[in-house]
């Protein structure tokens, strides 16, 4: 988050952006969902990184890089005049967790999409955004072929909080991948709630 | 399924042209190697939104390069967030974030401050997010 900016008077601006964050294991389907819903085709941003000082790095017989280029494709839903909505497709590769970090700042939530031929790709995007709080659903890519199964035994599966929503999607369909940004944003509506009323009980 | 970090040709021995041969230009050159914003130390947010401030004074800034102008240009048709300034531009987030702290600096743009997270789903909001999703 940008630190407090003292010359910057509030409501100066009043065009409002909500961030939301788009995980899960590679290959899942990440850039065709935020492709499907955004009114943009995907964008390409590229952060350079430098690799100095982090640690394990399993490039095996790749020849070491010194800097990396890591990319994030994002999309674009417009509201409303001065209210839209960003989804960025988060980088698969583990080793950029560092990344997510500023990602996930401010993210109003995240869509965790998770494809049951290989529930444990997504993991790791599920233990990082519960150990953040940041709400969550997990959508659950129906690639064509892969055996169907019922959101309570994914929800099983990933042991899951009670509450975070499971829901079937397909992340090519615009219809699909809607249902899915809106059960999240209900989702993180009931969360922010249930925070407050904690926060005055 | 593009997650692959790489702009490298898939056929092996193929020679790279253009965009494929990378950046002619090392990218932290065109912030005179400064990897982070000016004295204001602002670390603009990926959908912090930039605006051309419209008191913004009027001609040519001599000390603006080429990347400043194309950021400028970028913003003229509307307001842009930084991750799109980024695509736009061609440029690496964190030379964006540079050169828009110089353009904050010389009063060319405003940048607007995410909503801090602790108000972020304000309900009105979240209702409005909801009934326009439905209306996609």
């Amino acid at each position: 988050m940008v630190p407090e900016h003292p010359d910057a008077p509030a409501g100066e601006t009043t065009a409002l952006a909500l961030k939301i964050l788009v995980a899960g294991g590679f290959g899942v389907g990440k850039t065709t969902l935020v492709g499907a819903v955004s009114e943009i085709r995907p964008l390409r941003t590229e952060e350079m990184l430098s690799e100095a000082g982090r640690t394990v790095d399993d490039t095996d017989g790749v020849d070491h890089k010194v800097t990396t280029t890591v990319a994030m494709d994002f999309g674009r839903i417009t509201i409303r005049s001065g209210l839209s909505l960003y989804l960025f497709g988060t980088p698969g590769q583990d080793r950029f967790w560092f990344l997510w970090d500023e990602l996930a700042q401010g993210a109003l939530g995240a869509v965790v999409l998770a494809d049951t031929r290989r529930l444990e790709d997504c993991f790791p995007a599920v233990d990082y955004f519960e150990h953040r709080k940041i709400p969550f659903v997990v959508a659950v890519n129906c690639f064509s072929g892969a055996r169907r199964h019922d959101a309570r035994d994914v929800c099983r599966a990933l042991d899951l909080d009670p509450g975070t929503p499971v829901v079937l999607c397909d992340a090519r369909e615009r219809a699909s991948g809607k249902e899915v940004l809106i059960q999240l944003v209900e989702y993180a509506g009931r969360m922010h709630t249930a925070r407050l009323l904690d926060s005055v009980g | 399924m593009t997650d692959d970090t790489t702009g490298a040709p898939r056929e092996p021995g193929s020679q790279w042209y253009d965009h494929e041969a990378g950046p002619l230009v090392r990218p932290y050159a065109v912030t005179g190697g400064r990897t982070a914003p000016g004295p204001s130390g602002v670390r603009f947010d990926l959908i912090a939104l930039v605006t051309l401030d419209p008191a913004a004074p009027a001609g040519d800034d001599p000390a603006l390069g080429p990347e400043h102008r194309a950021l400028v240009d970028l913003c003229r048709p509307e307001t842009q967030s930084v991750a799109e300034l980024a695509a736009g531009s061609d440029l690496p987030v964190g030379v964006v974030r540079v050169l828009l702290g110089d353009l904050l600096e010389r009063g060319r743009v405003t940048v607007s401050r995410p909503v801090p997270p602790a108000q972020l789903p304000d309900e009105r909001v979240l209702r409005e997010v909801i009934a326009g999703l439905r209306a996609l």
